[in-house]
C-alpha cells in the first residue's frame, strides 16, 4: 500500500469515528426527549378520567407481532450494514429491502391500532392517560416513518453513487438510528403495553 | 488526524477487518438473545405462575437486560479502550434519563400524596 493510499484510509477511518460519535450524541439527545415523554406517561398512566384504561385497550398479540417485526428489522439492518462495509450489493440491498418491509408492517399495525382506538372513542382527547399514550407511541411511530424515508434515500444514494466513503458514513448513521429506535421500542412495549395491560 | 484516534471505533462499527461471517455471527447472537428475552417478557406479563407483585420488577429487569443486549450486539458499544468516548456519552445520557424519569415520578407522587382528596375539594367550592 502506498503512503498516500494509507493516509487516505486513515483519514476515512478517523472521519467515520467522528461522524459516528456526533450522531451518537444526537441519538442520546433524542433518547432524553423520549425520557420526558416516558416520565409524562408514567405520571399520567392512572389518569383515565373514567375512560378506558390499558387493560381494555391493549391487544398484546398485536404488540407481539410489532415487536417481532422491529427486532427482525434490526437484524436485517445489521446485515445491510455489513453488506455496505464489505461492498456487497446483494447483502446491502436485500437487507435494506427487508428492513423496509418489516418497518412498514410495524407502522401499518400501529396505525390500524390507533385508528381502532379513535373509532372506539378512545382518542387522544378522551383522557390524560390517552393523551400521554398517543404522544409517546405516536412519537416513536413518527421516528419509524422518518426512518423508512431515510432508508429509501440511502438505497437510492448507494444505487446512484456506489459504496463511496461519504455514503457509507450516512449508512452508518442510519443503522445507528434504526437500532436506537428498537431500543426505545423495548422500553415502550415493557412500560406501556405489558405493564399497562396488567391494569 | 491525531494518532490517538487511529485505533478508535465509531459506534456501530463492529469489525474493522470487514469480516462478513464474524459480523453476521454477532448479529445472530444478538437476535437470539433479544428474541429470547422478549419471549420471556411476554410470557411473564401474562402468567399466573409467579407471585404477582414481582412481575413489574421482573419486566423492568428484563427490559434493561434487553437494552444491554441491543447496545452490545447491534450498536457494538463495549467498555473497551476504543469505545471510551461512546460509552461515556451513553453514561451521561443514562444519567439525564434517570434524573428526568425518577425525578418526575418522585415529585408527582409527593404532590399527589399532599393534595386534598378531590371530593373534599369539591365540597369546599360549594
Amino acid at each position: 500500500m502506498s503512503a498516500a493510499v494509507e493516509a487516505a484510509a486513515h483519514e476515512d477511518a478517523a472521519k467515520r469515528i467522528i461522524v459516528g460519535y456526533g450522531f451518537w450524541i444526537f441519538l442520546l439527545s433524542d433518547v432524553v426527549m423520549f425520557a420526558a415523554f416516558f416520565a409524562t406517561y408514567a405520571v399520567l398512566s392512572r389518569a383515565t378520567a373514567g375512560g378506558p384504561g390499558g387493560k381494555e385497550l391493549f391487544d398484546l398479540n398485536n404488540v407481539a407481532i410489532e415487536t417481532v417485526c422491529l427486532l427482525l428489522s434490526s437484524f436485517t439492518c445489521g446485515v445491510a450494514s455489513i453488506g455496505a462495509r464489505a461492498h456487497n450489493a446483494t447483502m446491502y440491498y436485500g437487507g435494506m429491502a427487508l428492513t423496509f418491509l418489516l418497518g412498514a408492517i410495524f407502522l401499518l399495525l400501529e396505525i390500524s391500532e390507533f385508528v381502532g382506538m379513535v373509532a372506539e372513542g378512545a382518542g387522544p382527547t378522551r383522557s390524560a392517560f390517552l393523551s400521554a399514550f398517543f404522544t409517546l407511541v405516536g412519537c416513536h411511530g413518527l421516528h419509524v416513518t422518518l426512518g423508512l424515508l431515510w432508508l429509501l434515500t440511502m438505497m437510492a444514494q448507494v444505487y446512484a453513487k456506489g459504496f463511496r466513503a461519504d455514503i457509507l458514513r450516512r449508512v452508518l448513521c442510519f443503522s445507528l438510528f434504526w437500532h436506537t429506535l428498537d431500543i426505545i421500542w423495548v422500553a415502550l412495549f415493557t412500560v406501556v403495553y405489558l405493564m399497562g395491560a396488567r391494569g | 488526524m491525531s494518532e490517538a484516534r487511529r485505533n478508535d471505533r465509531a459506534p456501530g462499527d463492529g469489525h474493522a477487518n470487514h469480516e462478513v461471517i464474524v459480523g453476521l455471527r454477532g448479529y445472530l447472537v444478538g437476535l437470539g438473545l433479544a428474541g429470547f428475552i422478549t419471549a420471556v417478557s411476554f410470557f411473564i406479563a401474562g402468567t399466573s405462575l409467579v407471585w404477582q407483585p414481582s412481575i413489574p420488577i421482573a419486566l423492568f429487569v428484563l427490559a434493561i437486560g434487553q437494552m444491554g443486549v441491543h447496545l452490545v450486539f447491534f450498536l457494538h458499544l463495549t467498555t473497551g479502550d476504543d469505545n471510551a468516548n461512546n460509552s461515556l456519552a451513553l453514561a451521561f445520557g443514562v444519567l439525564i434519563v434517570l434524573l428526568l424519569i425518577v425525578g418526575s415520578l418522585w415529585i408527582m407522587t409527593h404532590l399527589n400524596h399532599n393534595m386534598m382528596p378531590m371530593d373534599r375539594m369539591m365540597q369546599m367550592q360549594r
